[in-house]
């Protein structure tokens, strides 16, 4: 009976904590949520910072705004949507494919392959311009010869 | 030579964009809003907070919303400007206090001088985030349907109103 008692009053501390931690974060779960999507939206203030690390007061006020759009039951989709027609594509950190966006998305692979397109054609001019050596097999055993001779010293 | 060329020619390209950005400006986002019908709000007068002001009472008049703020530094650098604006009686200008104290906003345009008919208080800034506001001051010009037709980020000058929104009021105004 004394040992479950004390037992008892070991647990007293975790019932503590726990009520006190939900007085803090409302829900946990939703804040979670709200910085996950946070961390794709870009804080207008400072732009290269995102809306989940900014101090920005406007991004703080964008949290509090997401954080009760979620509570609403809006979905994640909604509330990029929603903020899109405020605050326009700029908010988002990853530009939606679009018409105007495209040379942004595929720029640079178009870009790697005019490039690797310039090294074939430049290998292949290159291999036109240097004939294969053709060699008499005296001459192609003078040339090893040598080559030996180097190694050695 | 023609070695060169090719290099040369990519050269001049890329300083052609390097300095097109340079005049850029990357505060300036453009906003979804323009074209589409202003978003609505009720909210309580500055000096009044009594009585409220809603978006809709101006339906049929070519007007100016500026959103500005007792703590907002770059609004001192318009506000003389848009004195000058309000006394020539060409379209009536409408203040949003952007998270502000009513008492410091009061004091800041008794001051300063008052350009707009009224002001009203988004304590919060919740109505900013409907505007896609981030960074005051910013102006919007509203035409008689109720629709944005232009947004301007930042201090409104003297060459933004004789280059851009004093004409587009002209123009809205005759339709």
């Amino acid at each position: 009976m004394k040992k479950l008692f004390i037992l008892m009053l070991c647990m007293l501390p975790t019932f503590a904590m726990a009520g006190e931690a939900q007085d803090m974060a409302a829900d946990p779960v939703l804040e979670k949520r709200m910085i996950g999507l946070a961390e794709k939206l870009r804080c207008l203030v400072c732009q290269n910072e995102s809306l989940a690390s900014s101090h920005a007061d406007l991004a703080e006020d964008l949290r509090r705004e997401v954080r009760e759009l979620m509570q609403k039951g809006m979905s994640d989709q909604e509330i990029l949507d929603y903020l899109v027609a405020r605050y326009g594509d700029f908010v988002l950190y990853e530009p939606p494919m679009k018409s105007y966006t495209m040379l942004l998305w595929f720029g640079p692979f178009a870009l790697l392959f005019v490039a690797g397109l310039g090294l074939v054609m430049q290998l292949r001019k290159r291999r036109e311009t240097v004939p294969e050596a053709n060699l008499t097999p005296e001459a192609h055993q003078r040339a090893a010869a040598l080559l030996n001779e180097e190694d050695k010293s | 030579m023609s070695r060169f060329l090719l290099p040369l020619v990519i050269f001049i390209v890329l300083a052609g964009f390097l300095f097109v950005g340079l005049g850029l400006n990357p505060r300036d986002v453009p906003s979804p809003l323009i074209g589409k019908p202003a978003p609505a709000f009720t909210l309580p007068q500055l000096h009044n907070e009594k009585k409220n002001f809603s978006p809709a009472d101006m339906k049929g008049q070519v007007w100016m919303l500026n959103v500005w703020a007792s703590w907002c530094v770059s609004c001192r650098e318009e506000h003389p400007v848009l004195m000058e604006l309000a006394q020539r009686n060409i379209v009536p200008i409408y203040g949003l206090d952007y998270k502000d104290k009513p008492e410091d906003g009061k004091l800041w345009l008794a001051r300063g001088g008052d350009p707009y008919v009224l002001s009203v208080m988004d304590r919060e800034g919740r109505i900013g985030i409907d505007y896609g506001v981030y960074g005051v001051p910013e102006t919007y010009v509203i035409d008689k349907q109720g629709v944005i037709r232009y947004k301007h980020t930042g201090p409104v000058t003297q060459l933004s109103l004789i280059e851009k929104i004093l004409p587009l009021v002209a123009e809205l105004q005759k339709k």
